[in-house]
């Protein structure tokens, strides 16, 4: 009875998207911001990847937001698992040397990899927010590679609380000194194509990626510590 | 045959929106609830990803000089998916430990079996 209705309903909504679709043009320029924003970004923000200069210079204060949310996200899961006790402790076989080895190789790479893609987000296709994915990848690594080792947290929570100051004070910092817009890109703009160009864009990102990194190792951190 | 042709990005994203949808409203394991919650939010990121595709577009990066900016594909769905995917990531987080502490408490993940949650 509930795959019928369920189908029943689908159909509808099928029929509906259907008809929506047909008046939508494909592979078409359909908006006018995006053009204005790849017409006269590399004047306005300096950033040579646009999509970077969209999420970090021209909607930034949606991406704090959505930081936020990321947040808010991250403390959910601490606040939904920390009442939670084991009642008898998980026993854990050691893994083989081979693996042990291997993860202990490979951790440092991954984190310098993420890194890489979140320092260098305003020129190649990446940013904070995969650069803190790649890192949080890195600490699954090592949580089922290396059985036994833990996430510094205090550390965690240091990056973490830094990551987002850094991105609110520089914000504040733009208000001071241009006085009209939260989040004003107030450095030099620098060479275009260069790795240090495009003024706070890769500060933000930086920030953005430890925010990201430890978050999201956090996150994984509780559930493995819990389930 | 031609509507197929233009539409064919279109049609995946919006069949892998009603494969998360029908998942969500027939199976009763909370998991495989997750797992059509997560394939529906793949499928609207993909959809919001086609809609700044152009025709034989470029990515919007000026990585080398000469580059047609005409031909450049849509930044701002890019921008928007690109945060939404790491939400989605953090949001899935949140449902599987809520499974986890539904699964303690009630000791099954079938949601017929939880008598506060029947419909």
């Amino acid at each position: 009875m509930r795959k019928f209705i369920g189908i029943i309903l689908l159909v509808i909504i099928a029929w509906g998207l259907l008809i929506t679709m047909k008046e939508i043009p494909f592979g078409e320029q359909k908006t006018k911001v995006g053009k204005y924003y790849i017409e006269n970004g590399e004047v306005d923000t300096g950033a040579s990847n646009i999509v970077t200069s969209v999420v970090v210079s021209y909607r930034s204060f949606d991406t704090l937001g959505e930081v936020t949310v990321l947040f808010l996200a991250a403390i959910g899961v601490g606040a939904v698992l920390a009442t939670f006790q084991r009642k008898e402790k998980r026993k854990l076989e050691p893994s083989s040397l081979i693996l042990n080895t291997g993860c202990r190789f490979l951790f440092p790479l991954i984190l310098l990899f993420g890194a890489y893609i979140f320092i260098h987000g305003h020129l190649t296709p990446g940013g904070g927010f995969q650069g803190g994915a790649v890192i949080a990848s890195a600490f699954v690594l090592v949580y089922l590679g290396c059985r036994g080792k833990r996430i510094n947290q205090a550390g965690s929570k240091l990056a973490e609380s830094l990551g987002g100051l850094t991105f609110v004070i520089l914000g504040l910092i733009g208000l001071a000194v241009g006085g009209r817009y939260f989040l004003l890109n107030f450095l030099p703009k620098g060479e275009f194509n260069t790795l240090f160009s495009a003024g706070i864009i890769p500060i933000i990102y930086i920030a953005i990626g430890f925010k990201v990194g430890s978050e999201l190792s956090g996150i994984i951190d509780q559930l493995m510590e819990e389930s | 045959m031609n509507f197929l042709q233009n539409h064919i990005f279109y049609i995946g994203a919006f069949g892998l929106i009603l494969i998360g949808l029908f998942i969500m409203l027939s199976k009763r394991n909370l998991i495989k609830v997750i797992i059509g919650l997560s394939i529906l939010e793949t499928g609207v990121n993909l959809f919001i990803v086609t809609l700044g595709y152009l025709n034989q577009g470029t990515a919007p990066i000026f990585s080398k000089p000469g580059l047609d900016v005409q031909k450049m594909v849509d930044p701002v769905p890019q921008a928007l998916v690109l945060t939404a995917i790491v939400i989605g990531l953090a949001v899935l987080a949140l449902a599987l430990s809520l499974a986890i502490r539904l699964y303690n408490h009630y000791g099954t993940l079938n949601l017929q079996k939880i008598k506060e949650q029947k419909w």
